[in-house]
């Protein structure tokens, strides 16, 4: 036997060889199993099909549980990309009325990365959006010759009255940015846009539910994962209840068609919005389903603006309907007793400035100044404020400081903080605007004496005017003035239940009530007065740059133990005693007494038919 | 009296850890066929009407053979080797023509409810005809009448499983080259086959970059051709300085050709690698002539069939194969990416080993083989099962075993007194390295997909029993080693 030891020795070579063979092996494994996360991934996405499951969104009442907003079910056609074979073009399209075009040109953009990043064959993706009932029911009825096609439910909003759009809002597929910003949103969720859709989005939505799925290599379904252990309920949205009085909202609405502007109603003693009607306005359903990109898109590009909530996004001079405020300034500092006369001839005139004024009794104190809207009171009064000779506050800029510490308190010149998204803060200068503008100490009552009577630098919101209004019908606080009155099993936030309380004293704020009761029984706004309710108001006549002056009315009633707060604001309506007080005490006497009495009828028809747009002044684009 | 002294004693001398690595391995595979096959069901491991249920029946059986294989007298084997061999091919040649059509195969005799492939019991007949031949008096692996008759003895086997259309049960007997190497067979054919894939992968897939205007895997060819030069020159005439000057002539013209595109004289990436291989081809004749190193012309030699090799693959890949071949080449080289075409068994495959983890998803927790993404997941693909459910844990212990049981065959081949037990342990241990190597190379995404199914695991008869087979014969002819007289 012979044996050979040279070639004993290649027993070496072939072991080393499938000892290294292994090693590399071992070494690709750990790569692929340990290394390489992906592969957990694709595994995922093979074997499971993640469904969600769309709550119903909360439903939205008035303050009288009128249902406003409710869901209508809508369908939208999914299809898992992988899974579809080649299928009857023609009877797909023939059964949703559609066209082989449109069909093809929705795959492509489904496909599109840039239009879908989250294109993923094996994925649900959606097809087509918001299939009718009718169209629902024909293809359900085929779907088994369309494989890796499903339908899947979602809800559409509907209203039940044809108003108060800026309020609710509606709602819209979510951006790119929204999913960035919350993790909840997936690609084709919906989410609130405008209103209370948007600012109680976290309510109203509820929380999605998913349901997983296991799917072969075929594309079958083979049940679900741990028998639906994993799945998620979808958890319905919270129902709102608005403090809208809807009817109210409807016939404020009504009352503003044809002109532009705002109308804010407050209920004093809650803070709560009892109308929050813009004009122009548009129908809230016009922004639902398969329009409401392009109604959206002629919304924006309208010239009078009908997405802008003017009552609480437009900024505006107050006008006269600050003299209130500046009454209370005035006594609550000691500068006026309610004796105290000022002189009016025809205006204020002092160092060879003059701000007009009507025909009235002179010299006149804060009561009948309130009642004749007297401008020269106002000017003289600030005037004393500011400049006064032995004054305790050292300077003009400190005086102006206090002054405009008050009006802060007042809910001036920053956002009140409604729940509603994009309110505007308006303005109240700081004596730092006037140090910029004049130079320090170089500014004096005169070289601003406009903002005594509301004009000026000074801009303020609808919803600021009326919660003046209510803070003056409370006699001394308000509360931040909020739509939302109630969240299904939940409560509102707090800051919408504490009192801002700013400090003047409340016989104050009698006296200045007693001035406007006195404006509506005999002064400016005697339109207002009607026989059997107690109303107080202030006119207000905005100058503006844009044209005809804005008609201003703001006003509460009853005098005694107030049940709302009115602000009216018609832009180039002319006078506050035209439009404004008009308008404003219907709203209250629709409100108080249900309908407007029989001698009234004459002044809401007027209203009603009126045409502000023309004629104002203002030239169009 | 004396074969009856054989069976007293036959079970002290079994080599009992290769017997315990086998045990597992069955156990093992049968855990992994039911987890391959289950499909959320219920269905008990012992299930007659499922894979895992069939597969314990045939390891029943497997077990009776295996002892029924101790039990003969070890020198039944080689007596028998020729008439075993000749049976087994007779049964293979039959096949060809009575076999049904089984997807695209006709390897299959279908007895009734079972299945045959003669081609795996093929493999312990060759292997027991080669040792036989190796064993004959005064046979030494040189002549061209011995390399005629072990050529005849591999590649008929193969020319029968070809004609059954089941390439890949045929390259396993390739395998068998490696026994011829260790039996003597010059290094050089290995060395050469090892070269010849190199290329080939190179060549085809490094086609996209290009370097001196030639393609990246042409230049990587050229430079290993370079490497063997010189390393060839080393190991054939070390007194000389042969492999020296060969390195300093490669590098200094490279240098020279670097120094030279700086002065803007460019030459051509052919020009540079065929110029100085051929002048380094002319030295070494020269040289084996001169210095009668005539060994050294096997350098010159080998050089020059390697870049002739290396154009024709380039025509070969271009030409002759059709283009759904040269794709399917391409996707295993990993040049193009399809995970849905030619690639979706291995990118399946991948996904389901690699979403394993370190651990693994938990016996009967893979989704990827439940919801049957991996093909042939209880047969070929059976790796992946394991490795989805028993994550990087239980891919290196499997590997780890089939490593100890090779590493274990071939001590147990090297410590027979005859060459015959050694050859046939050889070819019992060549059949495992390339099943290892090809299966997990496939499954992993290394290799391109050959069915063959990894020994011990994979459902299937005739794969286990020929194994089987293979593994008990070398037990029993290693338990007899010291019956024979001339080593005590």
């Amino acid at each position: 036997m012979r044996k050979d030891y040279n070639l004993e020795k290649r027993k070496y070579i072939i072991g080393g060889f499938i000892t290294i063979l292994v090693i590399i092996y071992i070494i690709h494994l750990f790569k692929l199993q340990v290394v390489e996360s992906s592969y957990k991934e694709s595994a995922d996405i093979n074997a499971f099909l993640r469904k969600s499951i769309y709550p119903s969104r909360g439903i939205i009442y008035d303050r009288n549980d009128n249902v406003v907003v409710f869901n209508r079910p809508t369908y939208d056609v999914m299809i898992i990309p992988r899974d579809i074979q080649a299928f009857d073009t023609i009877d797909f399209c023939k059964t949703l009325n559609i066209t082989p075009d449109y069909l093809d040109q929705r795959f492509r953009e489904m496909k599109d990365k840039r239009l879908n990043p989250g294109y993923s064959s094996y994925s649900p993706q959606r097809l087509l959006s918001h299939l009718s009932a009718e169209d629902y029911g024909k293809l359900q009825e085929k779907l088994y010759r369309f494989p890796g096609f499903f339908i899947q439910k979602r809800i559409l909003r509907e209203y039940n009255y044809d108003c108060a759009a800026n309020v609710l809002g509606n709602i819209r597929e979510v951006s790119q940015a929204d999913i960035d910003r919350d993790p909840y949103y997936s690609r084709g969720d919906l989410t609130g846009d405008l209103g209370v859709e948007k600012s109680y989005e976290v309510f109203l939505r509820g929380e999605k539910g998913e349901e997983v799925l296991i799917r072969d290599a075929h594309g079958q379904i083979q049940g679900k994962y741990k028998d639906g252990a994993d799945d998620k309920k979808a958890l319905s949205g919270k129902d709102l209840h608005l403090s809208l009085d809807i009817e109210l909202q409807q016939y404020a609405e009504s009352l503003m068609v044809n002109k532009i502007g705002a109308i804010v109603a407050i209920e004093p003693a809650t803070g709560e919005v009892l109308a929050l009607v813009t004009s122009p306005n548009y129908s809230p359903s016009l922004l639902v389903g398969k329009e409401r990109g392009s109604n959206y898109k002629l919304l924006r590009e309208d010239p009078l603006k009908p997405l802008l909530d003017r009552s609480i996004q437009g900024s505006y001079p107050p006008g006269s309907t600050f003299k209130p405020g500046q009454g209370l300034i005035l006594l609550q500092e000691d500068i006026i007793t309610l004796a105290t006369p000022y002189p009016c001839y025809r205006g204020y005139v002092n160092a060879g400035l003059r701000v007009g004024c009507h025909a009235h009794g002179s010299p006149i104190t804060l009561k009948p100044a309130l009642q004749t809207s007297c401008n020269a009171f106002f000017c003289w009064g600030l005037k004393a404020m500011l400049d006064g000779k032995r004054s305790k506050y050292g300077s003009t800029a400190k005086a102006f400081e206090v002054w405009k510490n008050y009006l802060v308190e007042m809910g001036y010149g920053y956002k009140l903080g409604i729940d509603l998204p994009g309110e505007n803060r308006g303005f109240i200068p700081n004596s730092g605007t006037y140090n910029n503008a004049y130079g320090e100490d170089h500014w004096s009552a005169n070289s601003i004496i406009s903002v005594a009577i509301g004009q000026g630098e000074i801009n303020a919101t609808p919803l600021q005017i009326a919660n003046v209004g209510a803070t003056i019908a409370n006699r001394g606080w308000y509360i931040t003035p909020h739509v939302v009155k109630a969240i299904q099993d939940t409560t509102i936030d707090e800051r919408y239940r504490e009192r801002h309380t700013p400090h003047i004293d409340r016989s104050h704020y009698e006296s200045v009530a007693e001035g406007m009761r006195m404006a509506v029984t005999g002064g400016t706004c005697r339109i207002a007065n009607l026989p059997d309710i107690e109303v107080c108001g202030k006119t207000g006549t905005a100058q503006n740059s844009r044209g005809r002056d804005h008609s201003v009315f703001m006003g509460f009633a009853p005098y005694h133990n107030p049940k709302i707060a009115v602000c009216v604001y018609v832009e180039n309506a002319g006078f506050g005693a035209t439009y404004g007080v008009p308008i404003g005490s219907l709203v209250i006497e629709k409100y108080l007494k249900g309908e407007i009495a029989e001698n009234r009828k004459y002044l809401e028809e007027r209203m009603l038919h009126s045409n502000t747009i023309i004629g104002s002044g203002v030239k169009k684009h | 009296m004396e074969s009856r002294n054989t069976n007293i004693t036959i079970w002290g001398h079994i080599d009992w850890l290769t017997v315990i690595i086998y045990l597992i391995m069955i156990a093992a595979g049968v855990y992994s066929v039911y987890a391959a096959s289950y499909d959320f069901d219920d269905a008990s491991i012992f299930d007659g009407a499922e894979y895992s249920g069939k597969q314990i029946r045939w390891i029943g059986l497997a077990l009776v053979l295996a002892l029924v294989l101790l039990l003969f007298d070890s020198r039944v084997y080689e007596t028998y080797a020729y008439p075993i061999y000749i049976i087994i091919l007779f049964i293979m040649l039959v096949t060809i023509f009575v076999a049904p059509d089984i997807k695209g195969s006709r390897s299959w005799l279908v007895f009734g409810p079972l299945r045959f492939q003669p081609a795996e019991f093929g493999k312990f007949a060759t292997a027991l005809a080669l040792a036989k031949l190796f064993s004959g008096y005064n046979f030494v692996l040189s002549s061209r009448k011995s390399y005629f008759q072990v050529f005849a003895i591999i590649f008929i086997p193969i020319l029968l499983i070809l004609a059954q259309k089941e390439t890949g049960s045929a390259l396993a007997y390739m395998a068998l080259f490696l026994v011829l190497y260790r039996e003597g067979m010059s290094g050089l054919v290995l060395l050469a086959a090892g070269c010849a894939v190199l290329y080939f992968v190179f060549a085809v897939k490094f086609t996209d970059d290009i370097v001196l205007g030639i393609p990246l895997g042409e230049a990587m060819v050229f430079i290993v051709i370079m490497v063997i030069m010189v390393c060839m020159s080393a190991t054939y005439c070390r007194r000389l300085d042969a492999a020296r000057n060969l390195l300093m002539w490669f590098v200094g013209t490279a240098l020279l050709c670097g120094l030279l595109s700086l002065f803007g004289i460019s030459i051509g990436g052919y020009a540079y690698f065929i110029g100085s291989i051929s002048v380094a081809s002319i030295y070494c004749i020269v040289l084996a002539i001169i210095a009668k190193a005539r060994r050294l012309i096997v350098a010159a030699a080998t050089a020059v069939l390697s870049i002739g090799f290396l154009f024709s693959v380039n025509f070969f890949f271009n030409s002759v194969l059709q283009p759904h071949q040269q794709q399917r080449i391409h996707v295993t080289l990993g040049k193009v990416d399809d995970p849905l075409g030619t690639g979706y068994n291995v990118n399946q495959a991948k996904i389901a080993i690699g979403s394993g983890g370190l651990l693994g998803k938990g016996h009967l927790n893979g989704t990827q083989t439940k919801l049957k993404y991996v093909p042939e997941q209880h047969t070929d693909f059976i790796f992946c099962t394991i490795g989805e459910e028993q994550g990087f844990i239980g891919t290196t212990a499997v590997l780890i075993l089939f490593l100890i049981l090779i590493l274990r065959v071939i001590h147990i081949a090297e410590r027979q007194p005859s060459s015959f037990g050694r050859v046939y342990g050889y070819c019992v241990a060549s059949y495992f390295i390339f099943h290892l190597a090809i299966n997990i190379g496939m499954v992993i995404g290394l290799c391109p997909v050959i069915g063959i199914p990894l020994p011990f695991f994979s459902y299937g008869g005739s794969s286990l029993w020929s194994f089987t087979i293979l593994l008990f014969i070398l037990l029993r002819l290693d338990a007899a080693r010291r019956e024979h007289p001339s080593f005590f």
